[in-house]
């Protein structure tokens, strides 16, 4: 297919390229990127342009690799009348997001009890396949947690005052139907609410340090003060709950697509109009397990901080723990944009993107208006992560969204072939990275080198202006999943 | 039927975070089981587990494909409501292809001796089509991770 470049950093499929697309598709990349992007991304992201309803165009994220239906680091906004929902542009993993925990500890002061410290926190914080979480909840509890997110946790005593608007949404979809949850997804999540999970899911600690592009007054109004500041990052989602009701509703959308007789080039891009009984349903059970992905990370906060409490003797808020920022990086939410000069409801997906809002938008809380919402940038585990904040110019030129991470640039397998486990583990520890982690072969599969280099990336966002950078946090230690 | 005689191979050679694989089958019950065969293989060492506990389960699907999604969502489902690892799959497909019934067999996840590699959170229907070859089947499957 034809990718033309239209600026620096945009790359458009033209909708004269496949039968079908609505709207042109755009990648946001830099020239080496574009090269290193998979031919699937391209393809994907122009099946994406096809869906009923579509507005603008579909776009795709400079970490945007290979997904399922949807390219990972895709965006695409539905007109709430005529658009649909699509639970493959969500992802089966609802509401995988991103926290940060800033701190008042310096690397000098943490290195001497990191193991210590690590090891504790691998105690208090389950991770891998199977583990259960320490939360015990009846039914009818869980469908507080799944109704009320984060809000739940602050009731409970596992979130300070000062969390709850530090969250994106507060936390807290509004939408929540625990009705058009399956019994089988609460099964599945009742007891996982506090586990990490697996994957590319990790609890990271973490060191500031400020790029020359670094906007450092930004920093400091976000509690980030100096160079060597420590900082904890989670990076994991709605657990098994939010996996079974995305395999649910993909495969009763099935049905639905025939009933309302809407064809697409891949039935992992299954949909139901926005405003269908199917529709409503499945962004009622997205919802909730946004909300238990808050709440789970809520949850892990808490035990983060009671582990660095009592390995460093001194109380969580002592320590200066407050959090950061969340953002959710699989998820559709409604949001208004003015397109040709009037104001629109649309449904935007993100699937490995985030929210990037810039300052002043009434969604953000006070503490955010002059910073504009923070970003958070999972990278790998060897080469680092950013915090950015969210722009004016993201809200206009992509539906208020930027990348989430580095990007793929190996498969897991061809990943393995390259390192064993073990010795990763080994070669991250002489570098001054301690690892644990629930399997060695995972950790393998996330060796630094199976992703793109995080620093091209977000340049690329920088630059085009659709984010800002405000610190790079260099990683001290990781629990992997 | 046991895991290793069952066929499939890993797709690895494109930048993917997800499980892919080719299975095979002379017949279609093979071919669900050698899916559900790769499924557990992404997840653990099937040589270490033993087909102790056994399970009874039946899938419907509008077609062939519908019918496969639903009994690997039914495996994931059982592994992290039960706990345990699958390795021995005895399938049942009806000549309409619209229904299976299967007895699966393995072991509650013993983390002193199964090897963890990573957890499969769901099946996925991307571009999934069950092909014809010879005279058996085969189907390409992504797995989420």
């Amino acid at each position: 297919m034809e990718t033309k470049r239209i600026e620096n950093f945009i790359w458009e499929i033209p909708p004269d390229q496949k039968p079908g697309m609505k709207v042109p598709a755009r990648i946001v990349a830099s020239e080496a990127l574009m090269k290193q992007m998979d031919e699937g991304v391209i393809n994907q992201i122009s099946n994406v342009a096809c869906l009923p309803g579509i507005r603008e165009y579909a776009w795709c994220m400079p970490d945007g690799h290979w997904g399922y239906g949807f390219p990972i680091g895709g965006v695409a906004a539905f007109d709430m009348r005529s658009g649909v929902i699509s639970p493959g542009g969500i992802g089966f993993d609802i509401n995988c997001g991103v926290r940060l925990i800033r701190t008042d500890l310096t690397a000098a002061e943490l290195k001497p009890h990191i193991k210590e410290l690590v090891n504790a926190l691998f105690q208090i914080i389950p991770a891998g396949v199977g583990k259960s979480g320490f939360v015990n909840l009846n039914r009818a509890e869980f469908d507080n947690v799944i109704t009320n997110g984060a809000e739940w946790c602050h009731k409970n005593g596992y979130a300070w005052d000062s969390d709850l608007d530090r969250i994106e949404q507060r936390g807290h979809l509004t939408g929540a139907d625990p009705d058009a949850v399956s019994d089988k997804a609460i099964n599945r999540g009742i007891d996982q609410i506090g586990t990490l999970g697996s994957g590319n899911h990790y609890l990271e600690i973490q060191t500031v340090r400020f790029d020359d592009e670094c906007d450092r007054e930004i920093a400091g109004l976000l509690g980030i003060k100096s160079e060597g500041q420590i900082m904890i990052m989670v990076h994991c989602g709605s657990r098994g709950f939010g996996h079974q009701i995305g395999t649910d509703y993909l495969q009763s959308f099935g049905a639905a697509m025939k009933k309302y007789g809407i064809v697409t080039n891949d039935r992992e891009l299954a949909c139901a109009p926005i405003n269908s009984p199917e529709g409503k349903s499945y962004y009622g059970a997205m919802c909730c397990a946004a909300n238990a992905a808050f709440a789970n990370r809520q949850v892990i906060t808490n035990g983060i901080r009671s582990g660095f409490a009592r390995l460093l003797g001194k109380k969580a808020e002592d320590l200066g723990m407050e959090l950061v920022y969340d953002v959710a990086h699989n998820i559709a939410k409604i949001e208004t944009y003015n397109i040709n000069g009037k104001s629109v409801e649309l449904l935007v997906h993100r699937k490995g993107a985030t929210r990037a809002f810039g300052p002043r938008n009434p969604n953000l809380s006070p503490g955010f208006q002059s910073t504009g919402q923070p970003v958070l940038v999972g990278g790998s585990m060897q080469t680092g992560s950013f915090l950015l904040v969210g722009t004016k110019k993201a809200e206009e030129l992509t539906f208020g969204s930027t990348l989430h991470g580095a990007g793929r640039v190996m498969s897991r397998g061809a990943a393995r072939r390259k390192v064993r486990g073990n010795d990763l583990q080994h070669e991250m520890e002489k570098g001054g990275i301690y690892v644990r982690t629930a399997s060695f072969s995972g950790l393998a599969e996330e060796a630094g080198f199976a992703y793109k280099d995080i620093s091209e990336v977000v340049n690329v966002v920088h630059q085009l202006g659709i984010s800002k950078k405000v610190a790079r946090l260099l990683p001290l230690a990781n629990i992997k999943g | 039927m046991k895991f290793d005689e069952l066929k499939f191979e890993i797709c690895d050679d494109f930048a993917s975070g997800d499980f892919i694989f080719d299975a095979y089958g002379n017949s279609l019950n093979e071919l669900f089981a050698a899916c559900a065969a790769a499924c557990f293989h992404a997840i653990t060492d099937l040589e270490k587990v033993r087909p102790v506990r056994k399970y009874s389960l039946q899938q419907n699907g509008e077609n062939a494909e519908e019918l496969l999604y639903n009994f690997i969502s039914e495996l994931i489902y059982l592994k992290d409501t039960e706990k345990l690892f699958l390795s021995d799959y005895d399938i049942d497909i009806s000549p309409d292809r619209k229904a299976l019934k299967a007895i699966v067999a393995g072991e509650s996840i013993d983390y002193d001796r199964h090897t963890i590699k990573t957890d499969v959170k769901a099946a996925t229907y991307h571009d999934l089509k069950i092909e014809k070859v010879g005279n058996g089947f085969k189907v390409r499957m992504v797995l989420d991770l």
